[in-house]
């Protein structure tokens, strides 16, 4: 029995394009070569610098944009951008990472690589919204918060966490747009909402592919693999249910045809906007919290408590058998090995970034 | 950078059931004298990492603890492959931790005090948090917001589990939502963070404790320091990422040694009692489990409202 993961599938799919890649489901098959060729091309979409970010979409397809700056805390982030806009009759509030489109914006800009102030700034922008009853909509285009030591001495880790009951509990509609890499933790902090949507050729993982494979392959090599094992397209997180909706992408990508993917990606937040602005607001509340309360596929067996007693080597049994005082066969089951936990076989299979 | 393996040669000159080497100060201490330190090194105090029924002993009145949810069990919802199936490295890491998943929760006591308490276990796959690891700090905390008992999470964990990929993401807004629930009903939440606490588990439930304990000398990060020094090719400095960094920095409230763990919660319990109830608390709490709290009315909030600007204000000064 998988909870969770057949109820969260999507509700409308009017706007996806059918997607090449083999329904959830099916074991994946990471050495066919034309599907990680497929799965790679995308990643390189996403990536690509001349992609449109986040702020020339919202001028594109918004319009009274004033962009404000700072956390009031310590400075402002120029890899997070926000301010306010509008688009059509909807006032709103936007948010998002900012990569550069050439080398020296790119450095300017740490590659679209927040740190804490700029999750603290995105959370002072949440809340002035909530105070003036108006939307929130984020665009995500990051490889991940910037992993260095001034972000860990600020607390980038704390601001991801705060930043995500921020918008979990934001008493205003908050529309999510993925329009490029949705990298960690580092997009997840301004990906809460009520509706997430992703561009075609945008990715959302729960770690870089190179990363992955450096872990789990022991070899940054095998990135196209674990591209291809993670299921990180747009179209298969759809069928995941984690994104909604797909805007296709006009032409050969976002990047040959700016203006025409703002006016799909603006044409559909309107919409949006349009079906949420009315809506109560706890029942909103409800609604958002719903939706991530159902993320995640587990099994329940129902059965209760004893783990499995680890199966003995012959010497502990023999050891066991001459009786040293302390169990003989058919005692309560031991504590668990102690050892284990420091004397893993394996590196820990975990996420990095 | 010292960093921990995780793993040790295998050849060791002497029978490993009977005797560990210290990895910091190469002392051979005697298991059986190790265990009765709480697994702490006698000669340095180096704090080897705790089993979760050892961690349930140790903090829990004898008895007290009830586990719930037992019998949750990670799927593969991706069919992930990479050098393993993902369902065969489960099998591998139940048979070897007797345990089947990398998390337990349940409720008990800590010296009267009753509790809501999740415990992670590094043993398991890193301590990785996929939807078991997830599900069982929600429930966790919806169940300390229902019944109003304070929340204490014990977190060991790499991050988030890659083999459940963005489902694993997931968890993170899922456990903090739940969390953020907590907080707007008064019903207190302490995050005692141990080696390793990293990733996506402090990027997320790790980090937003009421009060925020460590233990000494724990690795605590965002991004591992394989992974600053990788990508960005920053040197970093003696002792980042550790407890005491993160103590200095303002984002843990208290560095405790294994010892005194208990003693410090057990003071605690004593301030961080649940708020009287308050009306729109009330009727969400009558409502009974789950859906109850989902249909918690937020009407009566400015009070509440408050509550969480406080939360998020705090964190920021």
């Amino acid at each position: 029995m998988v909870d969770g993961l057949n109820a969260a599938m999507p509700a409308d799919s009017s706007l996806a394009e059918a997607s090449p890649e083999p329904v959830l489901g099916h074991q994946h098959r990471v050495d066919d070569e034309a599907l990680r060729e497929a799965v790679w091309a995308r990643v390189q979409q996403a990536r690509n610098v001349k992609r449109p970010h986040t702020l020339e979409l919202v001028r594109l397809m918004a319009s009274e944009v004033i962009e404000l700056h700072g956390d009031r805390l310590f400075g402002d982030d120029p890899a997070l951008v926000g301010g306010f806009c509008r688009f059509r009759q909807h006032r709103a509030v936007f948010v998002g990472q900012q990569k550069g489109s050439e080398v020296e914006e790119n450095v300017a800009r740490n590659f679209g690589m927040p740190h804490a102030e700029g999750y603290r700034k995105a959370m002072r922008l949440f809340r002035l919204a909530e105070r003036l009853g108006l939307p929130v909509v984020t665009f995500v285009d990051t490889p991940g918060a910037y992993p260095g030591a001034a972000s860990e001495e600020r607390g980038v880790a704390e601001s991801i966490a705060r930043s995500i009951g921020v918008m979990s509990g934001l008493r205003t509609p908050i529309v999510c747009v993925i329009t490029g890499e949705g990298g960690s933790g580092g997009a997840l902090a301004i990906a809460v909402g009520d509706v997430i949507i992703a561009l075609e050729n945008a990715i959302y993982s729960v770690i870089s592919p190179e990363g992955c494979a450096s872990i789990l392959w022991r070899s940054p090599e095998a990135a196209q693999q674990a591209a291809v094992a993670m299921r990180l397209t747009a179209g298969e997180q759809q069928a995941m249910g984690v994104i909604d909706l797909v805007i296709a992408e006009p032409a050969e990508g976002a990047h040959d045809a700016p203006e025409e993917t703002a006016r799909r990606l603006g044409a559909t937040i309107v919409a949006q906007l349009d079906a949420l602005m009315p809506r109560a607001l706890d029942d909103l509340l409800d609604d958002r919290y719903d939706r991530f309360r159902r993320m995640g596929a587990f099994a329940d067996s129902g059965t209760s408590v004893t783990p499995r007693q680890e199966r003995q080597s012959l010497g502990d049994r023999l050891r066991l058998l001459l009786g040293s005082g302390r169990g003989m066969l058919g005692a309560e089951p031991g504590p668990l090995r102690p050892a284990a936990a420091d004397d893993q076989d394996e590196p820990p299979l975990r996420e990095d970034v | 950078m010292p960093i921990k393996l995780p793993f040790r040669p295998r050849r060791q000159g002497f029978p490993p059931d009977l005797w560990t080497k210290c990895p910091t100060c190469q002392e051979m201490l005697y298991n059986k004298q190790l265990e009765k330190s709480l697994r702490v090194c006698d000669k340095c105090g180096h704090h080897f990492r705790l089993r979760v029924d050892a961690r349930l002993a140790q903090l829990l009145d004898h008895d007290t603890f009830q586990e719930r949810d037992a019998g949750l069990e990670s799927v593969d919802p991706l069919g992930f492959v990479d050098q393993k199936p993902y369902p065969e490295r489960l099998a591998a890491a139940r048979t070897s931790t007797g345990i089947r998943d990398a998390a337990m929760w349940g409720t008990g006591a800590i010296g009267g005090h009753g509790v809501a308490i999740c415990v992670m276990d590094f043993a398991f796959m890193g301590g990785s948090m996929g939807s078991v690891v997830g599900e069982k700090v929600t429930r966790a905390a919806e169940a300390a917001l229902a019944e109003r008992l304070p929340l204490v999470v014990v977190s060991a964990s790499g991050g988030a589990r890659m083999q459940e990929g963005t489902l694993a993401l997931m968890q993170l807004a899922k456990t903090v939502a739940a969390l953020v629930r907590l907080a707007e009903a008064g019903v207190p939440y302490v995050s005692v963070m141990t080696d390793p606490t990293t990733g996506g588990v402090f990027a997320s439930y790790a980090a937003l404790g009421d009060v925020n304990l460590a233990e000494p000398d724990a690795l605590i990060a965002f991004a591992g320091a394989r992974v600053s020094a990788g990508t960005i090719a920053e040197t970093l400095p003696d002792g980042f990422q550790r407890a005491e960094f993160l103590f200095a920095h303002g984002f843990v409230d208290q560095v405790v040694k294994r010892a005194d763990l208990r003693d410090v919660l057990l003071g605690l319990l004593g301030y961080l009692r649940p708020a009287p109830q308050r009306r729109a608390v009330s009727t969400a709490a009558q409502n009974g489990s789950g859906n109850g709290l989902l249909s918690r009315p937020l009407s009566t909030l400015v009070d509440v409202r408050a509550d969480a600007r406080t939360g998020a204000e705090r964190s920021r000064g």
